[in-house]
């Protein structure tokens, strides 16, 4: 079953810049897919399309049935709400605690309370961090808040988690444990992830679905991940 | 249900946001007490000045002095007519007998000289006052078409430029008020934005995480009415302490006997009210602004 499919998507920005042209591919459900590529390729736009912080300019992309193509700005949260999102820099907010952090993504779409806790605690297990749930962001390491970031992700048990770059700031070692937490969630829940990816050792570790991007024409779809080296980098 | 939710966490957030953003908020607080202090000093001069020139309009009045000639039926007519005037706003008519009675007690020389006389040379009389001066001059007009009048007056070229120089003051008070609010609006607005720009991180993750904008907006909403309503509490306090205080200082007259100060209450109620709302208001659409600004919509 897809839970994205891509059809002859371009975009052009104001600027008149080509980041993404004609793409097509599909993805299924329960997929961990890498999108590789180098600085420039598109790939920031592509993950941006999926949750729709950029709109195509021509063609669609479906994610789990809506076409983003045409979803109104004032409808996005809804589809933000079908997916888990983790960024490179974290964007966790400083004042407010871990708990207060991953419960935060819950009051944001009007949860109970009494519903929220034991989400909460059961997504902070799920990344090893329930006995800093009081900490605040400041007081983590870079790898602890980016497991907060996933927690956030994950706690509305999303069919998709979209990873830009998640590894970017963090040294090899935290980078493997990071990746490991998302193939457990991949394994372990069945939630489809994608993740875009400068990590080579990463990408060959893992050996799963590889997508790579150049000048943003899909260059290559590597079902067994076995290789980077049309990488332009 | 889900709806009361975002709306008592919308305060909730607020609130807290109010307290965790400290000194933004005491920013924002300060701002708006100053302006709004600036505001009501300036409704309160206005106001004043508008009860001094009504109490000196009303004492613009036609003095109408009937013929000798002119018969008690005649009055009657007067009378009927003024009643139908509709710039009479009313009338008192005194006559020649009451008008003697009463200068007899103005000084020994009027009594003796008026019980020296056969018969009153006095005139029968009304004073007539007007519900718009500004229309002085023509109410006049019409009491002197009747032949039985002897004359009617209101001070003529004096009244009228006393009327205009009232009106002058009372537009540019008026003037001043509302600039002062729209500056005040433009002040408070833009701190408001400001406390708001800065979290600019906050809004984006709420969006990222599936926040509608509805849920997104009503604890800046919140917010800026909080802050709007914290800052308009110090220009409250200053007009009513301050006005109360002024008004027993010079019991109720300031300077001289012409400028009479509007008796403080209700009046610094409604004052009060209207800086409430000027900065609940002002708050709220100052948030509503800049949170539009990072909504998309």
């Amino acid at each position: 079953m897809k839970l994205i499919e891509v059809k002859n998507c371009y975009k052009v920005y104001n600027n008149g810049v080509t980041a993404i042209a004609d793409l097509n591919l599909s993805i299924e459900k329960g997929e961990f897919v890498f999108v590789i590529g180098a600085s420039g390729s598109g790939k920031s736009t592509f993950i941006k399309m999926l949750y729709r912080e950029e709109k195509p300019t021509n063609g669609s992309v479906f994610v789990g049935g809506i076409n983003v193509a045409k979803l109104r700005n004032s409808k996005v949260f809804k589809l933000r709400r079908k997916l888990g999102i983790v960024f490179q820099d974290f964007k966790l907010l400083p004042k407010l605690t871990v708990y207060e952090n991953v419960a935060f993504a819950l009051e944001a779409i009007g949860m109970h309370n009494k519903d929220i806790r034991p989400k909460v605690i059961k997504a902070l297990e799920n990344v090893g961090l329930k006995d800093k749930m009081r900490s605040f962001p400041n007081q983590l390491s870079g790898g602890e808040q980016q497991r907060v970031c996933i927690a956030r992700a994950i706690v509305n048990e999303p069919r998709l988690l979209i990873c830009d770059e998640p590894t970017g700031n963090l040294d090899p070692d935290i980078s493997r444990e990071i990746v490991g937490i998302l193939d457990k969630i991949n394994r372990e829940l069945g939630t489809t992830i994608i993740m875009a990816t400068h990590d080579r050792d990463i990408v060959n570790k893992m050996k799963k679905r590889v997508l790579l991007l150049d000048n943003g024409v899909l260059a290559g779809d590597d079902k067994k991940g076995s290789y980077v080296v049309h990488e332009s980098n | 249900m889900k709806a009361i939710r975002i709306f008592t966490r919308g305060i909730r957030d607020s609130l807290k946001s109010v307290i965790r953003n400290f000194s933004l908020s005491t920013a924002a607080i300060t701002c708006s007490s100053i302006t709004l202090i600036l505001v009501a000093v300036a409704m309160v001069i206005s106001y004043n000045v508008k009860n001094v020139t009504s109490d000196l309009e009303r004492e613009l009045t036609i003095v109408v002095y009937i013929k000798d000639t002119g018969t008690e039926e005649n009055i009657n007519e007067l009378k009927t007519s003024l009643d139908n005037m509709k710039n009479v706003a009313s009338y008192k008519y005194k006559s020649k007998d009451e008008w003697k009675l009463e200068m007899k007690t103005y000084s020994d020389t009027f009594n003796t000289a008026l019980d020296f006389l056969d018969t009153n040379p006095l005139l029968n009389s009304f004073t007539v006052t007007v519900k718009d001066v500004t229309h002085l001059k023509d109410t006049t007009e019409e009491i002197k078409k009747y032949d039985y009048v002897a004359s009617a007056d209101y001070g003529e070229g004096m009244a009228e430029n006393l009327v205009k120089a009232f009106d002058v003051i009372e537009k540019v008070t008026i003037i001043i008020v509302l600039a002062l609010v729209l500056v005040t609006a433009f002040l408070i607005g833009n701190t408001i934005k400001l406390t708001i720009f800065s979290r600019k991180s906050e809004i984006e993750i709420m969006r990222l995480v599936g926040a509608s904008n509805v849920s997104i907006r009503l604890p800046f909403l919140f917010e800026g009415l909080f802050l709007g309503i914290l800052g308009s509490i110090i220009p409250i306090l200053v007009t009513i302490y301050g006005y109360v205080l002024l008004f027993d200082h010079f019991n109720g007259y300031l300077f001289t006997q012409i400028i009479r100060l509007a008796e403080p209450f209700n009046f610094i109620l409604y004052v009060s009210g209207i800086l409430v709302i000027i900065g609940a208001v002002i708050g709220m659409l100052g948030s509503y602004r800049a949170v539009r600004k990072y909504l998309k919509i």
